[in-house]
């Protein structure tokens, strides 16, 4: 079986266990259930996330993964028939109280899109929205910051000549790490990343799992993907999910060589999904 | 075999495209057939043509008539019955068809009207003597006959040559009357305008009860100051009407009589069968500039039509910063905020039935309401000095403005609708997700990116509001205003005054004109310009709007 599985994942791809494995947990997450009207999406979710582990659902489409994701920064609230019930424990407090506010939340769950979304503005715009939204009017302030967020998402070199320039006319590898720019600029402590490089070329996918693997000493990091490989590259621990419910959770080294269930294996080794 | 081609011919869509292809030359013909029609019959009014004489025999007298020709057509003889023919009974052609032509004579207050058709039948000769000369005149319409002399307060002038003395004198008399124009309707119309503010002022003291002895006092000083600078201002003019009257000549009519014309009741003058054709391009573009600029004058039918197109432009200009606000607001919340449900759909269908609503029932509802109640009431509040007159509780500009942005809401809700349901969710989601609210999204992402359907919804409103005639006749425009809307006096923008509109001004013209014949061709002339100000406008927003595009033009697909 597991010979099986070596063929189909090379062992040597995963990551060496870079982040400690008694970090504290990040967030905890508690009997979620989640319905779109009278369908339920998530069933009985639980798990915790530990604080600079990057955390990977996979599972075929339609598992729920991205419902998932869309749970911790409360993105799924836009959708009118939702309810949730359960909790998300984010430093003690559930993020699914009533007294909770939903933007500062947001500021602190930075969430990146499957497609690159940047707004229809220059470069140095898109990076500085959330510091205005902040209410940082200062212009040097505000330089200082994008700079940051741009070295911090590898696209400083590529782009510090034509700041002023439209988004719209980067690649769509580039857009996609200024819009991880965008989402780091204010400074989160958790990132959602949901499939971030599903509409990339294999080069930018490269140049995004490298960012991840950088970005994960700052950041709790959760990351939606189809690509197994990418899974197994880029997390420590992996959640495989299927129907609604996550049917395994664990360390990736574990998942992709010894999965406890079969439905995992049956997955990861490409029998069916 | 044929049955077979035919069903293939049908088959492969030929049918069908030359079906589609004849709709939209059909279309263009009709489109450039219009435009090209009032083009030709209302600008070819401004071109001096040559001005011929005709001599004709009638009851056995000979008789010239001096004339432009408008319009020559071939009338068979029996319709002609109730014409006096004479006794030549061989007349007509082999198909006893008669020629007739339309000609415009002037001379209204000599021969009692402008137009009259003469037949070819007993016409003896006809010539084109190349010293007739033509006068637009400020009352009566044009002149046509010879000039004889020229005279200075009733003296001869001998020494000089007399067509450019004459010119020379009318570019001074020409002068003299701006000055007057300028004088009367600028510097005593300013001081009129505040010498009844002044009068306002005293009145609402009054009515506060607070009318001191000081404030008496005060008024009292202004209101000398005021006369003080009339007076002066009087004299002036005085002055200038001494200057202006000083000039006339005498000019000889078709029928040999000689009549004297003082300078002072002449617009322009030239002699057409003189004019070299680059000398009539240039005289032409000088009338057709004149249209465009100056006044109208003798119940519409002559002058320009300057206050219309100005009308006109300001209307809808004020009428579109009070539809946009509107109904972008109102779309956003329909599309954005409000519960979708049975009641938006209701909401929805109904605006959108707004739009079907004739747009007479939009005046009278804007005379209803706007004006008496809305009107009635702000006079009340803000203005009881002025009363029984009332200063908004009667038709103007400001409701005019207002009728027409109700009666274009649904088009700009629509639109802005439209707008706002195509930006794409990944980017409110992006905002959203950045920590920003459901306002500031709205505010920083979507608007700016609805921006170039709201500005379509703008163009569809704008061309509709500007070819509206029906409900602006009940809710501010008049025949003839006697000041602009927007003049130099605070505050500047006159929203209370009622003002002239180019669809109006066609329909007064074309049918409450004293003079058909000489409307009919501003009929036209105006149409064209209504359709020149409607597409410049267009032409204006579609540029504004093909700029937002560009600047927002993300993501598509």
């Amino acid at each position: 079986m597991t010979e099986a599985i070596a063929t189909k994942i090379d062992p040597s791809i995963l990551t060496s266990s870079s982040a400690p494995d008694d970090a504290e947990t990040c967030m905890d997450v508690n009997k979620l259930n989640l319905f779109y009207g009278e369908s339920q999406a998530l069933t009985d979710i639980s798990f915790q996330m530990k604080k600079n582990h990057v955390t990977a659902f996979i599972g075929p489409s339609g598992c729920g993964k991205s419902t998932l994701l869309r749970c911790f920064n409360r993105m799924n609230d836009l959708v009118d028939s939702v309810r949730v019930e359960g909790e998300i424990i984010l430093d003690g407090k559930n993020i699914y109280a009533p007294d909770i506010d939903v933007t500062s939340l947001r500021q602190r769950v930075g969430m990146v899109f499957q497609k690159p979304n940047p707004f229809p503005m220059s470069i140095l715009e898109n990076v500085a929205y959330g510091l205005r939204l902040q209410g940082i009017k200062k212009r040097s302030l505000l330089e200082e910051k994008v700079e940051w967020a741009l070295r911090g998402s590898a696209l400083w070199d590529e782009v510090k000549d034509r700041l002023d320039e439209s988004a719209l006319g980067l690649s769509g590898g580039q857009q996609q790490r200024l819009v991880i720019a965008r989402a780091i600029a204010i400074e989160p402590e958790i990132l959602l990343l949901d499939e971030p490089a599903s509409a990339l070329d294999p080069i930018s996918t490269l140049k995004i799992e490298e960012l991840i693997y950088e970005l994960k000493s700052q950041y709790t990091i959760l990351i939606v993907t189809h690509n197994m490989q990418q899974a197994a590259r880029v997390s420590d621990e992996t959640a495989f999910m299927y129907m609604g419910e996550m049917i395994e959770f664990g360390k990736t080294n574990e998942i992709f060589t010894n999965p406890a269930k079969k439905q995992t294996e049956d997955y990861i080794t490409g029998r069916y999904g | 075999m044929i049955n077979q081609q035919t069903k293939a011919w049908f088959k492969s869509g030929t049918p069908w495209i030359w079906l589609n292809a004849g709709a939209i030359a059909i279309a263009l013909v009709a489109v450039f057939g219009l435009l090209l029609l009032i083009l030709f019959r209302g600008m070819s009014h401004f071109w001096p043509a040559n001005v011929e004489a005709f001599h004709y025999q009638n009851n056995e007298n000979n008789l010239t008539v001096i004339a432009e020709i408008i319009e020559s057509e071939t009338v068979p003889l029996e319709a002609l019955h109730n014409i006096e023919i004479s006794d030549n009974t061989d007349v007509g052609d082999e198909y006893g068809n008669v020629t007739r032509y339309l000609v415009k004579t002037g001379n209204r207050d000599i021969l009692g009207s402008d137009f009259r058709w003469l037949y070819d039948i007993d016409l003896l000769d006809r010539e084109q003597p190349e010293n007739i000369m033509a006068l637009e005149r400020i009352e009566w319409g044009n002149f046509y006959g010879y000039l004889n002399a020229v005279y200075e307060n009733g003296n001869l002038v001998t020494d000089k040559e007399v067509w450019p003395e004459f010119i020379d004198r009318l570019n001074r008399t020409n002068d003299i009357r701006d000055q007057i124009l300028q004088l009367e309707q600028g510097d005593i119309g300013a001081i009129n305008y505040q010498l009844e503010r002044l009068r306002l002022k005293e009145k609402r003291l009054q009515l506060d009860n607070k009318l001191t002895d000081a404030a008496i006092k005060e008024l009292e000083e202004q209101r000398n100051n005021l006369n003080q600078e009339y007076g002066v201002l009087l004299q002036q003019t005085q002055k200038l009407y001494q200057q202006i009257n000083r000039d006339s000549i005498k000019a000889t009519v078709m029928d040999g009589s000689e009549v004297t014309i003082p300078l002072e009741k002449i617009v322009k003058a030239w002699q057409p069968n003189k004019m070299s054709t680059l000398n009539k391009v240039g005289y032409y573009l000088h009338t057709l500039w004149a249209f465009i600029t100056e006044d109208p004058r003798e119940a519409n039918t002559e002058g320009g039509i300057f206050p219309a197109i100005f009308g006109t432009v300001l209307m809808v200009m004020l009428m579109a910063v009070l539809v946009t606000p509107f109904g972008v607001v109102a779309a956003v919340y329909l599309r954005e905020y409000a519960k979708q449900g049975v009641l938006t759909q209701i909401i929805r269908i109904t605006v959108n039935n707004l739009a079907g609503v004739p747009s007479i029932v939009y005046g009278i509802f804007g005379l209803g309401f706007f004006v008496y109640f809305l009107g009635g009431n702000i006079d009340a509040l803000f203005y009881p000095e002025a009363l029984p007159s009332p200063t908004f509780g009667t038709p103007g500009l400001l409701w005019s403005s207002l009728t027409l942005a109700l009666l274009t809401l649904p088009v700009v809700i629509v639109a802005t609708e439209e707008g706002l349901s195509r930006i794409p969710r990944s980017l409110r989601e992006g905002s959203l997700g950045l920590g920003a609210t459901k306002a500031e999204t709205l505010w920083r992402i979507v608007l700016p990116m609805a921006s170039p359907a709201i500005m379509t919804g703008l163009i569809l409103a704008v061309a509709r509001a500007a070819g509206e005639v029906a409900p602006l006749m009940l809710v501010g425009v008049v025949k003839l205003a006697p000041t602009l809307p927007l003049d130099g006096n605070f505050p500047f923008l006159h929203l209370d005054r009622k003002f002239m509109h180019l669809g109006f001004h066609i329909y007064d013209v074309g049918f409450q004109s004293p003079n058909v014949e000489a409307a009919r061709p501003l009929v036209y002339a105006t149409s064209f310009l209504l359709v020149v100000v409607i597409v410049t406008l267009n032409l204006t927003a579609i540029n504004l709007r093909n700029k937002l595009r560009e600047k927002y033009r993300a993501l598509d697909g």
